[in-house]
């Protein structure tokens, strides 16, 4: 079998670690090879270093057998590789055919030509079944067709080796499966795809082999015909996982927190994006709000949270009125909320680790004395909860947040939100990009937070978190709840046609 | 044992050395650009003025060093103010309406408040300049706040606003018709020893002022949660919202703090007891202006601040003595800007820094 790609001998450090190990990757012509391993373990790095973005330390990279340099991405472009990076890379007013055709330009006389881009977008989304509105601004797209722009910025270029990061952590169930669809109709064409993703089932559903990593060295590759899931999660984690949510059966305790008739803006149009929803977040209990992406979850939770007002309806949190409140005011009274977005709410970038972990309680007498800030309590707290949460970094509290693998930027936002001890935790895909083993620990910290009295409510994409980790269901379509269910009683199918808004139930 | 975090605000840590040596280079570059400008406008004399330039700062011996911290007082103020809202992710490019409304409040105070004792009266003074310049940086902060108004155009505005309503109130309150000018403060600045340091030298206990403000602001920014929050802001603004900073709050006193910055940049000039006025001419305060090059050369940390401050001085300084030597008094003024406006572009040069040492290290490895 001859390989299309062959790295060899791959060693990446970064300022305190080695993120990858003397990594060797052999991609054959025409599969679709699936790249494992925990968070942190040098997945994107080997990857960028085969786009051109890093240089490793030693190592070489083959082509078609030929040896080959790769300074930048140019580079990369120039022979092939194409990648659609974990956190996209689009300019967000741009339109998607400007997007696609940026860098590559055909100009003529001297003036940009769009019509001959237009039309080879047009004719690769057709052939790929993309489905994209060429015209449409990128601000305007769901998340799922900023990602097939991406894609569509590969093929525009005529790439070969296509290269996905963790493509599937931010799309809906359904967009996975018309991601599958598109990554199997690109192989039939030759083209060569790696493709990463902590979903064993994708792996199990898509990809012909698997490469694994573990803490930035290579493990092995293996045939996934010839593999189970346990026997993948133990190569990658080093142990047995339970895929299983242990959690033990509880009365829901008193009405902590009480939605009353709230209509909230819609953040794209002039439209209402939740319409009248009622309903109450109980003590010892996990509610999930399951839905399709788009359907009211994000401005609900913005509403709950401070970060958008509301035009009418009532919050009442253990007794208190906290529509109008601030968001600190919130924050304090016992709210915490695990954003959508980690990059745009959840952490400050260019902080590092620890400034980051103290985010909401910097102002707290615990952390600063007379408006000074307390540096040997804020990096001994910091220490303590990279410990606890396992979060893996080369520089430790010091880490600038930037350069931090994106599960474990992840895990510092969730160590933060957990840690605040908070009466309602608001967790939207709380688990969005971590490892096996991380979605195990932060399902058991959620069961935790319930069982110690605390209410949680949960926004999640992935049915199967929905049906594992909830005591109860709401499922919200185009703005309203549409029925509550009880987990126990229902099925993935039935559920599915609630959020698809082909069925209706009752709400109390 | 020595607390962790200190081992990372060290001086000598390889973010600050990567800064220091991109400033270095960024000045050596700008000085060979002046080089080349000396070089086409009068070749005879390039190199007898490059040296002018260099030494130029040093003309007199202590006399000239003092001129130099003379120089720098004001311009280390407005980098500051400039740095300062930078650090929030605000481009305060309204130093200069700032330093003119401080430098009128000054004088106002200064002139007519004579039945202060001269001990707290240059203080009163001084503060009116900081109040005044707040002020005026108030209206840009609360509509870039409230309004989200881009505050590169509304301090802009501001600039203009400041420039013609002084030549019009200086006219009216403290007006020397004869030379054109304010009429002479009565409150002073000490000298608190400098005087005899550098005999015959304008310089005055300013300079302590301005480095005694660049250690608070230094303070401010990295040791103080409002320090903390100010960052947040400026790096990432949905994020500190997030986390229930208020964003708008932070941003108004963010603009404030900066323009009582520039204000008592101002005051400090213009108490100097140097003879300098406010003269009555429609031409934006210059001090203003070059609080940005100081702030991007400094790479807006206070400290580096600091030395851009007393460098771009110590070149104006030089400059002055190249009428000596033949050069049109406008060459002179292209050469020196260009001197430190070059010098400016240290940012883009941080960069390529970085990216040759990254190099070198792979290389290494
Ligand atoms: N630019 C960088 N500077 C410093 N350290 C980095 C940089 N990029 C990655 N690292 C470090 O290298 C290690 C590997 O990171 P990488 O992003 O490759 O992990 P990953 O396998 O993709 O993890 P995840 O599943 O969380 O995305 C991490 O510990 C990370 O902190
Ligand atoms: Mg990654």
């Amino acid at each position: 079998m001859e390989y299309i790609i062959e790295m060899l001998g791959i060693t990446k450090t970064f300022p305190g670690i080695i993120a990858n190990d003397d990594i060797t990757l052999q991609l054959r012509k025409g599969e679709i090879h699936a790249l494992l391993g925990e968070n942190g373990a040098g997945k994107s790095t080997l990857m960028s270093v085969l786009f051109g973005l890093y240089h490793p330390d030693k190592g070489t990279i083959r082509m078609n057998g030929q040896e080959v340099h790769i300074k930048d991405p140019n580079d990369a472009n120039k022979l092939g590789i194409g990648m659609v990076h974990q956190h996209f890379k689009l300019v967000h007013n741009f339109t998607v055919i400007e997007n696609i055709v940026l860098g590559v330009e055909s100009t003529r006389h001297g003036f940009l030509s769009m019509e001959n881009a237009k039309k080879k977008v047009m004719e690769l989304s057709d052939r790929y079944n993309l489905k994209v509105d060429p015209d449409a601004l990128i601000s305007d797209i769901t998340v799922g067709m900023q990602q097939r722009v991406e894609i569509l910025k590969m093929l525009y270029r005529d790439n070969e080796v296509l290269i996905f990061d963790e493509p599937t952590a931010v799309l809906t169930p359904q967009e996975i499966e018309d991601l599958m669809q598109i990554m199997r109709g690109l192989t039939e064409e030759g083209k060569s795809i790696l493709f990463i993703t902590h979903k064993l089932k994708e792996i199990m559903a898509a990809a012909d082999r698997c490469t694994v990593l573990r803490k930035g060295k290579y493990i092995g590759t293996v045939e996934v015909d010839a593999v189970t899931m346990e026997e993948l999660s133990e190569m990658m984690v080093g142990r047995k996982v339970s895929f299983a949510v242990e959690k033990k059966a509880l009365q829901p305790g008193q009405d902590i927190f009480e939605i009353r008739n709230l209509i909230v803006k819609s953040r794209h149009s002039q439209k209402n994006a939740v319409q009248n929803i009622s309903f109450k977040l109980r003590r010892n209990e996990i509610l999930c709000i399951a839905g399709i992406d788009g359907n009211g979850q994000s401005e609900l939770v913005y509403a709950l949270t401070g970060l958008q007002p509301v035009v009418s309806g009532q919050l009442i949190l253990g007794g208190q009125d906290i529509t109008h409140a601030s968001i600190r005011q919130r924050n304090a009274g016992g709210i915490g909320h695990i954003p959508e977005d980690r990059h745009k709410h959840g952490l400050v970038l260019d902080f590092n680790l620890a400034e980051n972990l103290v985010l909401k309680n910097y102002y707290l007498e615990d952390y600063q004395h007379q408006g000074f800030i307390k540096f040997d309590a804020v990096y001994q707290y910091a220490d303590q909860l990279i410990q606890q949460f396992d979060i893996r970094s080369g520089q430790g509290a010091f880490t600038p947040a930037r350069s931090m693998s994106g599960g474990n930027q992840q895990k510092a936002i969730l160590a933060r939100e957990i840690d605040g001890n908070p009466d309602v935790l608001i967790a939207v895909q709380p688990t969005r990009g971590l490892d096996v083993g991380a979605v195990e620990y932060i399902h058991g910290q959620l069961v935790d937070q319930r069982d110690a009295g605390k209410a949680v409510l949960l926004v999640s994409l992935e049915l199967e978190e929905v049906m594992n980790l909830s005591d109860r269901i709401l499922v919200i379509f185009e703005g309203e709840l549409v029925a509550e269910l009880d987990p126990k009683e229902t099925t993935i199918q039935e559920l599915g046609l609630y959020m698809a808004g082909s069925k209706r139930g009752k709400v109390q | 044992m020595m607390p962790k975090w200190i081992g990372k605000s060290n001086l000598l840590s390889e973010k600050n050395i990567v800064s220091l040596t991109s400033s270095i280079s960024a000045i050596l570059v700008g000085l060979l650009f002046g080089l080349v400008i000396l070089l086409i406008s009068n070749p005879s004399q390039a190199f007898a003025g490059f040296k002018t330039i260099l030494f130029g700062g040093f003309t007199g011996g202590f006399k000239g060093v003092g001129q130099v911290l003379y120089f720098a007082t004001p311009i280390i103020m407005t980098g500051l103010s400039v740095g300062f809202a930078f650090k929030t992710g605000l481009f305060n490019i309204g130093a200069s309406g700032q330093f003119i409304v401080g430098a009128y409040a000054a004088v106002l105070v200064g002139v007519r408040l004579t039945s202060l004792p001269p001990s707290i009266h240059w203080i009163v003074a001084l503060l009116a300049a900081a109040a005044a310049g707040g002020l005026w940086a108030l209206l840009p902060g609360i509509l870039k706040a409230y309004a989200n108004v881009n505050e590169v155009i509304a301090t802009i505005m501001m600039n203009y606003i400041g420039m013609y309503s002084v030549n019009y109130l200086v006219t009216r309150t403290v007006y020397d018709q004869l030379r054109n000018q304010s009429i002479s403060t009565v409150a002073v600045l000490p000298k608190w020893g400098l005087t005899t340091l550098f005999p015959r030298s304008s310089v005055n206990g300013g300079f302590f002022i301005a480095v005694f403000m660049v250690i608070v602001v230094h303070i401010l920014i990295n040791k103080t949660t409002f320090g903390y929050e100010l960052k947040a802001c400026g790096f990432n603004r949905e994020a500190s919202r997030y986390a229930g900073i208020n964003a708008k709050r932070n941003i108004v006193l963010s603009m404030v703090i900066a323009g009582a910055l520039a204000g008592i940049g101002a005051g400090l000039l213009f108490l100097a007891g140097s003879g300098k006025h406010i003269e009555v001419v429609d031409i934006l305060a210059v001090e203003g202006f070059n609080g940005i090059p100081v702030a991007l050369l400094g790479m807006s940390s206070p400290i580096g601040i600091l030395f851009a401050g007393l460098f771009i001085a110590y070149v104006t300084q030089g400059g002055f003595y190249l009428q000596l030597s033949n050069f049109v008094p406008e060459v002179i003024d292209i050469i020196i800007a260009a001197i430190i406006y070059f010098s400016a572009f240290a940012l883009i040069f941080k960069n390529i820094m970085s990216k040759l040492i990254k190099g070198r290290k792979e290389q290494k490895q």
